[in-house]
């Protein structure tokens, strides 16, 4: 029971997260004196715990990598805080962005292009431990720290690929490298931005087994970034659904594949390909057409109200704020006024603006 | 199951020649049916999209076509062999008969032009005759056809969204009311709301201009949902073929059923799932017998040594698949 509360433990926390990227202004711009944004983060709250996976699904451009950038540090925030065991961090460069690298590190997309061409696997690796101060005393220590890493990502018989370049080995051979230089560091985070995607369909489930077995062995938090909602009902406990910089609905990710609340999610569910669904000539009602609107001017209201079935009114001018609903599932979306109770949290506030 | 509008026999491509070439396609033999929608799935370095360009004859060096005959039958019952149009012919051929709309599409349009230049363009080399007027109407005509409001005509690329622009190139190969339409990948760049757009879409034109569609992609899913065939690609030669539930509901080939065990359902129970072991050949280092064998969980004697004759399973011939489990014992005539 011990191991369950301490998996219950926050390890990575995100509140209020908000980051806009300034567009480069042209002439127009200058004459008029405006100053255009993106806002590609709009007020983002999440929590990794240990040993558990949360996924961040969404479309592409609605800011999920985003906030696997911001959770990493690589960006300053916009506005908003975050708290890794509890303490607000705010990693500047050098010495105290090591310290939190230490400790929350990322994965990145593309393992063709994430690993240096002309460096072994060794010294990826090596490079790894020895900047993490895990390298160990001489030869023989680090030699079993490689052999050690290699092997929990199973690229086995070790050996045989640490003196591999990234060109000999396969894509998913790569990814495991990419994972095993982020244990390298002995991280409580694991941040991974759709770690499968560019890999081969046969051999992205050996991947995603294999985080999984990380998580649970070495109880890691992981954030899992991904556009497929079914990888994150297989592979994750907690799904987080992200629509134009917004995070609309959050829940165990059984509760939010199977009972979507929010409409954006009933139509991500509905669009996925659905083999069952083939000869019965059942086709889904249009629930919802058109495409995510320009981050640089977001619609007023609930982001998603332009393509939204079931809008009314009020959706097209106030920001709903997050409702709970059973089952630790919540949505943000005037549907559900009423029947659940609004959050009154800090971060709603500009929802009043 | 209607008269065939394009057969494909005994195919083989290279890439290189001499000493150095590997063997990118293998004696493929498929046959597509008038209206019907055949998919072809295969994970990269399988062939599929080769095997696109070979029958299109786009195929750029260092590949070479070293065998095989690729056939388009009329409608007047006249057989056209593809592998022997001279260059004026296949000019004339492609976009007429067969269009192609490329992997990546969306990056495929000429940034430089507006999108009525470039589908009155298609018009112009084909139909000379047309009028201009005529040509506009067309082109106007395309863009509804797709579900793009016609007064987007005038505008360039860049101002249209990834979808629009893929739905522009599918207006584009539906032109001049091809009898085959030849997808490489019409949507992986494309989310999943705009993709299921874009396939109804093409459902709905197939039925009602009544065309053939080669829908090649990864996504096994999505092929068994909106293909009535599949073939099914491993190492440059096609291991199964069968119709779409079929091969869902009971693959005989143990690489296509490690396939769909790759994808995790978003309906119906969890299960654990576990995808293949080890990764897809390359091209340079195939292994000998079936390609498959060194992932295979049920290999039996004879995989590594035998390459398994793509045959019908059962007696009734409908489907066909290359695997030794379903077969006679290697035979010593297996075709190398």
């Amino acid at each position: 029971m011990s191991e369950e509360s301490e998996n219950n433990h926050i390890v990575l926390e995100a509140r209020g997260v908000t980051k806009h990227f300034a567009v480069r202004r042209n002439a127009r711009d200058l004459v008029a004196r405006t100053r255009r944004t993106v806002h590609a983060v709009d007020d983002a709250s999440l929590e990794l715990r240990r040993g558990t996976v949360t996924a961040l699904v969404g479309e592409s451009g609605s800011g999920k990598s985003t906030v696997a950038r911001l959770l990493a540090q690589l960006y300053p925030l916009t506005s908003g805080e975050i708290h890794l065991n509890g303490q607000p961090v705010k990693a500047g460069r050098g010495r105290s962005f090591r310290s939190y690298v230490r400790r929350v590190q990322l994965i990145f997309q593309d393992p063709f292009a994430s690993l240096n061409p002309v460096h072994t696997v060794r010294y990826h690796l090596t490079r790894s431990l020895k900047i993490h101060d895990r390298a160990g005393n001489g030869e023989a220590e680090l030699e079993q720290n490689l052999t050690a890493l290699l092997n929990r990502v199973q690229l086995t018989p070790p050996h045989q690929y640490l003196d591999k370049f990234p060109h000999e080995l396969s894509g998913g051979q790569r990814q495991r490298v990419a994972i095993a230089r982020a244990l390298g560091a002995d991280p409580q985070v694991l941040l991974a931005d759709e770690p499968v995607s560019m890999l081969d369909v046969s051999i992205r489930l050996g991947v995603l087994n294999l985080l999984k077995d990380l998580k649970d062995r070495l109880h890691l938090a992981i954030l899992y970034i991904t556009h497929d909602i079914a990888s994150a009902r297989y592979f994750a406990d907690t799904t987080l659904v992200m629509y134009a910089g917004r995070i609309v609905e959050g829940g165990d990710s059984e509760t939010v594949t199977q009972r979507p609340a929010h409409p954006y999610t009933q139509l991500l569910i509905a669009s996925a390909p659905h083999p069952d669904r083939s000869g019965a000539e059942e086709e889904p009602e249009e629930n919802g057409t058109g495409e995510p609107p320009s981050l640089i001017d977001p619609p007023a209201g609930c982001r998603f109200h332009p393509r939204c079935p079931q809008a009314m009114e009020r959706c097209r001018t106030e920001l709903p704020p997050r409702f709970d609903l059973a089952d630790g599932q919540w949505a943000a979306c005037w549907l559900y006024d009423g029947t659940g109770t609004a959050r009154t949290d800090d971060h709603q506030k500009e929802a009043a603006k | 199951m209607s008269e065939p509008v394009l057969t494909i026999s005994g195919l083989n491509v290279d890439y290189g020649t001499g000493a150095d070439a590997v063997y990118a396609l293998r004696d493929i033999d498929l046959t597509l049916h008038r209206g019907e929608v055949l998919g072809l799935a295969g994970e990269s370095g399988s062939g599929k999209s080769t095997l696109a360009y070979a029958v299109t004859r786009l195929l750029s060096p260092p590949g070479v076509i070293t065998g095989g005959q690729v056939h388009y039958h009329q409608r007047d019952g006249r057989a056209l062999d593809l592998l022997a149009l001279s260059a004026a012919e296949l000019r004339a051929f492609r976009w007429q008969e067969l269009s192609i709309v490329f992997q990546g599409a969306m990056n495929s349009l000429n940034p430089v032009y507006t999108v009525h230049n470039q589908l009155t363009d298609v018009l112009q080399a084909h139909r000379p005759e047309m009028k201009k007027a005529d040509r506009t109407a067309r082109a106007r005509e395309l863009l509804s056809l797709v579900g793009i409001s016609p007064d987007r005509l005038g505008a360039y690329p860049h101002q249209l969204s990834g979808g629009m622009r893929q739905r522009v190139m599918i207006a584009m190969a539906l032109a001049l009311e091809p009898e085959i339409v030849i997808m490489d990948e019409p949507t992986t760049a494309l989310d999943v709301v705009m993709q299921r757009q874009i396939l109804r879409q093409l459902v709905r034109l197939r039925e009602e201009l009544g065309f053939s569609v080669v829908f090649i992609t990864h996504d096994i899913s999505l092929l068994i949902e909106f293909s009535d065939r599949i073939a099914i690609m491993y190492g440059g030669r096609i291991v199964e073929q069968a119709g779409a539930s079929e091969i869902y509901r009971d693959p005989r080939h143990p690489y296509s059923a490690g396939l769909l065990h790759s994808f995790p359902a978003l309906h119906g129970p969890r299960r654990e799932l576990s995808g293949i072991p080890g990764s897809p050949p390359h091209l340079s280092s195939m292994p000998s017998g079936c390609a498959f064998h060194p992932r295979c969980a049920k290999k039996v004697e004879g995989c590594d040594t035998h390459v398994p004759v793509l045959a019908a399973p059962d007696a009734d011939g409908s489907r066909s698949v290359a695997c030794w489990l379903h077969h006679e014992a290697p035979a010593p005539a297996a075709r190398a």
